[in-house]
């Protein structure tokens, strides 16, 4: 059904969208509970350069990433010493998908940790849970229902990333060519229209696969928390 | 035993009390909306800080300003029992019950879940969602939640107040089964006056953030001064009292209280068995003479201690405090007063109506439950 090198953008994209996803899951939830619950000065602006992957044209970003991770660059350098490389590789990629992604998770799951009762958390500090032991058995299961709305969007997002992959990555076969990067590459090569609709068959494949889990998810936690019958 | 020192600023009101109980039983804190009842278990139970003061609970310090001791809510071990349920949505009712029992050091579990499920009778509803449950479910399952953590004081924050009439009258029994089940000592948030007659031993009253009277039941609401704070409720006095005999024959019991022995429709409840009871001023009827050809059933001799508000006003009723071996009240009309040349002083017979005792208030007040 597919071809060999079909199949490798495929499982590229996946690789580069999970361990996007995943790997800025806990930094997500951590910075949303952060915006959500703790009153500091200056949190404007943390919410601003949060919320900057957003608003700034992702060729923008790129190149900031392509600054501070070259192995020129200031953080690059640090990081090669201790193995690892994101110039110009998947690791680049899905980092540069990560960051484009982590707007929308903190967004999703900011509005989901707002909307806890604090007064549950209350109770259960009363009933002798500790911080930790009240956000994992009270808080968390509580936010799951917008935890997998936020990290769909964020997948969503990460599948989709051209500009700042592009830009701080290149686009290597094998390598960085992610989905996206792809029908953008055949796009540009005469006589491959048929293979760019092909792909762009299986990003909607993709995309529908990916609601219909959350959709499912989501549905179970909210069942869980007694909100629907 | 809990010994509490507190001073809180807020912006527009301030809370100062210090009070300690010792005793096991329930402690009653009562006070108008906006005294600061809340203010002050919250500060107990570490949920609000105060800006000085010493909390100390069963001789260790939870709270200390001086030395910058504040033990977070998790590590006081009290419980607290909110107004509004506070049950966790993802959890069935098993799971809410435990989560506090789970949390104990295995040694302090000495209240058992079964315990619990049986003084509460929360047997049906164990794998249910709160969701699913009546308000007056939930705030059984909150106590029983309270209670499981093995606490060493329990909170109440007006547990009955978001619940309706018919609701209050059955869960106050559970109250009263948690008071003489479990030995653990109750702080009550109220400010229903029938609530502390027939659950609390002690009476904190609380006016502006400050303490303002701190007695028994008994004694606070048979006290004039506090009238405006006790409210319209406290037409009646509040006496204490023991089942001396039960009378079979015509359905009654004999009670006897420091004026002698009083006769009410049959109660249940051994000999001994310490009760309290609730007369309205207007079931009280005063006479200056033994009246003629009454039956003896509840006549009491004693003298008038004081008329409020004074003769000379022009309202037509007047509360009259009596002692007949215990304060009363007794309402009357102010014709009445004059034609019975009623002063301070003054020896008179109340007759107190069998039939006037309030059986809502008759509860146990310590030792074994009136079932």
């Amino acid at each position: 059904m597919f071809s060999d090198a079909e199949a490798e953008i495929f499982r590229l994209s996946m690789q580069v969208s999970l361990w996007a996803t995943f790997c800025s899951l806990p930094f997500g939830v951590a910075v949303a509970w952060f915006l959500a619950r703790v009153e500091f000065p200056g949190k404007v602006l943390v919410d601003g350069i949060i919320h900057l992957p957003l608003v700034l044209p992702p060729v923008v970003v790129g190149y900031l990433l392509l600054v501070v991770f070259s192995k020129n660059g200031a953080f690059g350098q640090f990081l090669s010493g201790i193995g690892i490389d994101f110039a110009f590789t998947w690791k680049g990629a899905a980092l540069a998908a990560a960051v484009m992604a982590f707007p929308l998770m903190v967004r999703a799951i900011r509005l989901s940790i707002e909307s806890v009762d604090q007064r549950l958390e209350m109770a259960a500090r009363t009933l002798g849970a500790g911080p930790l032991s009240m956000f994992l058995t009270v808080t968390l299961p509580l936010i799951l229902p917008g935890l997998i709305a936020g990290t769909v969007l964020a997948f969503a997002r990460c599948l989709g990333e051209f500009g700042a992959t592009i830009t701080f990555v290149s686009n290597i076969p094998g390598e960085t060519r992610t989905l996206p990067l792809a029908i953008y590459t055949l796009t540009q090569t005469p006589g491959s229209e048929d293979a760019a609709f092909r792909l762009v068959g299986l990003s909607v494949f993709i995309a529908l696969i990916a609601l219909a889990i959350s959709e499912i998810a989501a549905r179970r936690a909210k069942r869980s928390l007694g909100m629907t019958r | 035993m809990i010994s509490v020192a507190l001073k809180k600023s807020f912006r527009r009101a301030s809370i100062d009390v210090r009070f300690e109980t010792s005793e096991p039983g329930i402690t009653a804190i009562f006070g108008r909306s906006g005294a600061g009842k809340t203010s002050v278990i919250n500060m107990i139970a570490g949920i609000l800080r105060p800006d000085e003061g010493r909390i100390e609970l069963d001789g260790g310090v939870i709270f200390d300003s001086a030395t910058r001791i504040d033990l977070a809510p998790d590590k006081r071990q009290i419980g607290y029992v909110f107004q509004e349920s506070r049950l966790f949505p993802h959890m069935n009712v098993r799971n809410n019950l435990l989560y506090g029992w789970r949390r104990r050091a295995a040694g302090h579990r000495i209240i058992s879940l079964d315990d619990v499920i049986g003084v509460l009778g929360l047997d049906p509803m164990l794998e249910r969602s709160p969701a699913g449950l009546s308000g007056g479910e939930a705030q059984r399952v909150q106590f029983g939640r309270a209670i499981l953590a093995n606490p060493k004081l329990l909170l109440m924050d007006e547990p009955l107040s978001s619940l309706d009439n018919p609701r209050r009258t059955e869960i106050l029994p559970f109250i009263e089964r948690l008071r003489d089940e479990f030995h653990i000592p109750i702080l009550y948030v109220t400010h229903a006056m029938e609530e502390i007659i027939r659950l609390a031993d002690r009476l904190l009253i609380i006016e502006d953030g400050s303490l303002a009277a701190d007695g028994t039941v008994e004694e606070l609401t048979g006290r004039l001064d506090l009238r405006p704070l006790t409210g319209r409720y406290e037409a009646g006095s509040v006496i204490a009292a023991t089942i001396k005999e039960n009378d079979t024959r015509y359905g009654l019991t004999h009670l006897s209280f420091p004026g002698g022995v009083l006769r009410v429709p049959a109660i249940d409840g051994a000999p001994g068995t310490p009760v309290r009871l609730r007369i309205r001023a207007r079931d009280i009827s005063i006479s200056t003479e033994l009246p003629a050809g009454a039956s003896e059933l509840n006549i009491f001799k004693g003298k008038v201690v004081e008329i409020s508000p004074p003769a000379s006003s022009q309202t037509a009723h007047c509360d009259i405090l009596i002692d007949i071996g215990v304060p009363l009240w007794v309402r009357l009309t102010r014709l009445s007063i004059d034609q019975l040349e009623l002063h301070p002083g003054k020896e008179i017979h109340a007759l107190i109506k069998g039939t006037s005792v309030d059986r809502q208030s008759l509860a146990a007040r310590k030792g074994e439950a009136v079932p």
